[in-house]
């Protein structure tokens, strides 16, 4: 394969308070033998402003993002959230070739690895009890696994990276895909429900023996990690992108 | 008028209840699972259903006349209601032609959303509902928290209080088969002695002219068999072509409202029996707006099965009453706009969209899209406050200026840093009420690659 030139996105609140999970995604890019670019003039993908009803004042943020990334051959970002609504929501611009190839090619980082560079074993050390929380949009709207509620052949991107690890043990959730909690501005708009569908998702971790808490996105993590810290409870959140560093390559 | 957001935080308050009522409905959601899982074709179900309901919705004129020809051809009395005052004096005027005084009624979203009881009621007639989860919140004066599962919010301890009060039932009794047998004998009074028995209606078919009612007590007959007069009601988009097309829809709706194969009873109405009437109202009241809609119309397709309530995170932890309308959760949150944009403003934003409520519709209605397209209706139609409509436009506006973004972000990190806790975790932090900020890093990624790109590459 030639060298992909990808372009790397990571989303605003990755940038401002989780570097670390960017850092990871970009060293685990370039291992991978990939030229990664983080084009510096990025900002949002503008869902915040979108899921709050205000689509219109979000469309310069989107046409900025556009701007950014319209000459990679392809776009990855640690964040399933994101990279759905870059698919589904920039429908609302005019459909230029650039529009269109952005929307085509943006990727969450575990799919990109699974469904572009068709690598399943990343040779990872990670001798901890995993619980995956499977973000929503990942899940439902890439489809990076299959959802409970459908009737179909059962598969997940994210467990097959995972499955590999050295010393992994991936816990069994009781529910295994249920919503956290964050909605974005859901948490702020609805605290009381957001924070109680936060601490069923922990106890269900919790009560499965899970010591780590990982997912595709940092959001729903950060609302976790939230939760956690003020209950002083004994687990961890760490993006999957951090996992998926940790290894021999 | 307090949104759903703030009775959502005093449902949660007994959080104890909370998580029963949480676990209650998960419980039928996963019923719901295995009930599906034994269907082979199960989403190939989905996708007819789906089908035959557009196909139903892009020809609605043509059905709903064939409808009511074969229906008139059998002997029905077919009224129209373009809304819910027509609908209620129809009615009422039916009732009073026949001197009933006493009214017999199984379950029907409908005849609540027209205010039907509260009408009756007021012109000195009794109306019983006669579902037993209808019958326990009509004793309570409540609305129904949940489509399918009317009395869901309540435990048997207060149903036996309640019946003791109502029924005079033994103080203290909580056994459900005994409070069941309790509320047999007294709704069978009521069959014995009803002079009008209405029914809702879940399909109307096209090519026969009948009516379908799917119950599980069986209080649809009962009714409809004791008293000389019979009125089905049903909205315009009950309608589904030909009587084959049941199978489809029998199929998905006790499945995925409650995880029965079918319902106890599936009951065809077809004509009256002689010497008897049998009435069907059609009502409008709004949906042949919301079918002009290109965005809202899917929602016409709904069978109120209820299983978006049943499956929603949401709805779970904060209670049917919580969305103050009638027909609560995902659903409820897309329908209720349409027919009061100002009063159900919050109900759009009820939603974390976690786009489990699509994934578990039978008729394949993208609910999250369209709770999502609500939002931006409710900001273009001017609902929000000025101060939300501010913020936005500023988060708007900084957003897509990166120099602007990664001066803010700073600015954010150096306060959260350098303020006093007491100052980051005000009152008006909602996040803080009962999460901590995340931990401010030394620098943010783009600082970090400014820095280090250079050297890591390749």
């Amino acid at each position: 394969m030639d060298i992909l030139r990808i372009g790397l996105f990571i989303p605003c609140y990755i940038d401002q308070f989780y570097p670390q999970v960017g850092i990871a995604t970009f060293e685990l890019l370039q291992k991978l033998g990939i030229e990664v670019v983080y084009p510096e003039k990025q900002t949002c993908c503008g869902q915040p402003l979108a899921n709050s009803g205000a689509e219109k004042e979000a469309i310069p943020v989107y046409q900025n993002f556009v701007r950014n990334f319209c000459e990679f051959d392809y776009i990855v970002t640690p964040s399933g959230s994101c990279a759905y609504h870059v698919k589904e929501h920039y429908n609302i611009l005019e459909q230029t070739e650039q529009v269109k190839r952005v929307r085509a090619n943006i990727y969450e980082l575990c799919e990109f690895i699974t469904d572009i560079l068709k690598i399943d074993d990343l040779k990872i050390d990670f001798p901890y009890k995993v619980g995956i929380h499977q973000s929503c949009h990942g899940l439902r709207g890439l489809k990076l696994g299959s959802s409970s509620e459908l009737i179909t052949t059962r598969y997940s991107k994210v467990h097959r990276l995972l499955e590999k690890a050295n010393g992994i043990e991936i816990i069994t959730l009781d529910r295994e895909d249920e919503c956290c909690g964050f909605g974005g501005t859901f948490s702020i708009f609805e605290p009381h429900v957001s924070v109680k569908m936060g601490k069923a998702r922990i106890s269900d971790h919790e009560r499965n023996g899970a010591e780590i808490i990982t997912a595709t996105d940092m959001s729903c993590l950060m609302h976790l990690e939230g939760i956690i810290k003020r209950q002083n409870k004994n687990i961890k959140v760490v993006h999957i992108a951090e996992i998926l560093n940790n290894n021999r390559l | 008028m307090k949104g759903h957001s703030y009775k959502a935080g005093i449902f949660l308050k007994d959080e104890s209840r909370a998580d029963w009522h949480d676990k209650t409905l998960w419980m039928v959601r996963q019923k719901r699972d295995k009930a599906a899982r034994s269907v082979a074709d199960w989403e190939d179900l989905r996708e007819r259903a789906s089908s035959i309901k557009e196909q139903v919705l892009s020809n609605l004129d043509f059905y709903l006349s064939e409808f009511e020809q074969r229906a008139v051809e059998n002997g029905v009395k077919v009224h129209r209601a373009s809304n819910a005052q027509e609908f209620n004096e129809i009615v009422y005027k039916i009732i009073t032609d026949n001197n009933a005084k006493l009214v017999v009624k199984s379950k029907s979203m409908l005849t609540e959303e027209c205010g039907l009881n509260p009408y009756l009621e007021q012109r000195g007639l009794e109306v019983v509902d006669t579902d037993l989860g209808e019958r326990i919140i009509q004793f309570r004066k409540e609305p129904p928290s949940h489509i399918v599962l009317p009395a869901i919010h309540l435990k048997k301890e207060e149903i036996g209080e309640l019946f003791h009060e109502k029924l005079n039932t033994p103080k203290g009794m909580s056994d459900p088969v005994l409070l069941t047998s309790a509320a047999r004998t007294h709704l069978r009074e009521k069959f014995l002695s009803a002079g009008v028995a209405i029914t809702g209606v879940n399909f109307a078919v096209a090519e026969t002219g009948s009516v379908v009612v799917c119950t599980n007590e069986g209080n649809a007959d009962m009714g409809v068999h004791a008293a000389p007069v019979q009125i089905h009601c049903m909205g315009i988009e009950k309608l589904v072509p030909q009587t084959r097309d049941l199978a489809v829809f029998t199929r998905l709706l006790a499945r995925n409202a409650t995880g029965q194969p079918i319902t106890a009873y599936t009951s065809h109405y077809r004509k009256p029996r002689p010497g008897g009437q049998m009435h069907i109202v059609i009502v409008d009241n709004g949906r042949s707006d919301r079918l002009k809609s290109e965005v809202h119309r899917s929602s016409l397709k709904c069978i109120r099965c209820g299983a978006c309530m049943n499956t929603c995170p949401v709805y779970r932890r904060s209670g049917g009453h919580s969305y103050g309308y009638l027909i609560p959760g995902p659903i409820g949150s897309i329908l209720a706009p349409s027919y009061n944009i100002k009063k159900h403003t919050d109900l759009p934003f009820a939603s974390s969209l976690c786009m489990s409520c699509s994934n578990v519709c039978p008729v394949k209605i993208e609910i999250h899209d369209q709770l999502y397209k609500w939002r931006q209706e409710l900001s273009e139609k001017g609902a929000f406050s000025p101060v939300k409509g501010l913020v936005l436009k500023i988060a708007g506006f900084i957003l897509s200026k990166s120099a602007l973004y990664d001066f803010s972000g700073k600015v954010a990190r150096v306060a959260l840093k350098g303020l006093p806790r007491r100052m980051v975790y005000s009152k008006i932090n909602v996040w803080g009420w009962e999460r901590e900020l995340p931990a401010v890093p030394q620098e943010s990624f783009k600082k970090w690659y400014s820095k280090n790109s250079g050297k890591n590459n390749l």
